[in-house]
């Protein structure tokens, strides 16, 4: 993201733009990835609610993925996720592999 | 005798319509348990929100100039102050009413950490609960100075091992109990006091909808494990969460005018403290030859807690 010059930063200590820190990537501090399963997923939405960083992306009232860009694959979701059938629907995975 | 109203239940489908009120590229710690409780407060509102935040990890990591994640009006003043900047808020918003400039019902929250609440902030705090201000107050209790690098606060557990209580040869870490925050609320007579944690969202939610509806100031205290300062996996801060209340260490309660309600009793399946101490690193040296001791205190130290909780109950409950 652009950094701003002291002429461009808002006067008083104020940022006019509610939620623009969803510019900055924090998906890079990632040592670990969590990957989705769909066919062990049962929509059961715990890993959105838990999720620190609202990097479980959802559309039509379902789970679709994860937003890589503000994952900080801090592990939540693939602990909390009950999977079917004892099988996970979401693991974590070494960065780079 | 209660003022609050029924609530129709939600579900995790229908909260997905909702759009999230603090954006992603905020720079807490992975795994912080403080954004999951932000996030279920604010999908918890449906009216116009705007927030004060003591100063803490919350404020500092959500908020670096010129950038914010947050999605509502939020200030932010000094550390001691969220509580008495959110009366001010709502004394504004009250007389801009009444000379008819705002037609919108709005809420107003104050989130601080547990040093700005329990310490820092506990002045302010008391006396915006004693005005009767129309606010709530969120305090995220992590039970340390997380954000300065893990100072013992009043709200640290026993025995923890912090770097201002550090365990060593001449003392095993904090030697104190902690501050029960709720009930010193709780006895300022405020219109709603409740504990909540963020394992159980429907419970936390229909909280912070029952703490804004009532009519006068309302406190909450959530539990929010830190996996920098408790020394856990990253990924544990649900599982913490659950535990700390499965263990009675953090029983979720709520306090509406008067009338003391118990909303998870584990009965016979109270698992034991160790449960919810063991994976944290804070309490390592409990485990070791000689502290023997300072386990059956932990463990006296609930039991108490709970008893005496479930004596409210039995006193003031319905």
């Amino acid at each position: 993201m652009k950094q701003m010059n002291w002429k461009e930063l808002p006067h008083a200590g104020t940022i006019l733009d509610a939620g623009n820190a969803d510019g900055y990537e924090t998906g890079s501090w990632r040592s670990f990835k969590p990957r989705w399963i769909e066919e062990n997923c049962i929509q059961c939405l715990f890993c959105w609610i838990y999720c620190p960083d609202t990097s479980v992306t959802v559309k039509d009232e379902k789970m679709t993925g994860f937003d890589y860009k503000h994952c900080k694959g801090c592990g939540v979701c693939a602990v909390e996720c009950p999977g079917k059938k004892g099988n996970k629907a979401i693991v974590m995975e070494e960065e780079g592999k | 005798m209660s003022t609050t109203t029924k609530e129709k239940p939600v579900t995790l489908k229908t909260l997905t319509n909702k759009q999230d009120l603090l954006s992603g590229g905020h720079r807490m710690c992975a795994g912080c348990g403080a954004p999951t409780v932000v996030r279920q407060v604010l999908l918890a509102i449906d009216e116009p929100v705007v927030i004060s935040n003591a100063t803490g990890c919350l404020e500092v990591s959500t908020c670096l100039f010129p950038y914010t994640a947050w999605r509502v009006p939020w200030m932010h003043s000094a550390f001691e102050n969220a509580a008495a900047t959110a009366s001010g808020i709502e004394t504004m918003y009250r007389a801009l009413r009444k000379k008819g400039k705002i037609k919108k019902n709005m809420k107003f929250i104050a989130f601080g950490g547990d040093g700005g609440t329990y310490d820092i902030g506990f002045q302010a705090l008391s006396g915006a609960m004693e005005r009767g201000h129309q606010l709530l107050y969120i305090c995220y209790d992590n039970g340390a100075y997380m954000n300065t690098g893990i100072q013992r606060s009043s709200a640290t557990p026993f025995g923890a091992n912090t770097t201002t209580c550090p365990a060593g040869s001449k003392i095993p870490g904090k030697l104190q109990k902690r501050k029960d925050l709720t009930r010193i609320m709780a006895a300022h007579n405020v219109a709603y006091a409740a504990q909540a944690s963020p394992h159980n969202w429907r419970d936390l939610m229909t909280k912070v909808k029952k703490a804004l509806a009532s009519d006068g100031p309302a406190y909450m205290g959530i539990v929010a494990p830190c996996n920098r300062g408790w020394r856990t996996q990253t990924d544990d801060s649900i599982l913490l969460s659950r535990l700390a209340v499965e263990t009675c260490y953090w029983p979720l309660y709520e306090v509406e005018n008067g009338t003391w309600t118990i909303n998870y009793d584990p009965k016979d399946k109270k698992k034991p403290i160790t449960e919810w101490i063991k994976p944290q690193g804070r309490f390592k040296h409990l485990f070791a030859p000689g502290n023997e001791w300072m386990l059956e205190k932990f463990q006296q130290i609930v039991d108490e807690d709970w008893e005496s909780l479930k004596k409210l109950q039995g006193t003031f409950g319905r």
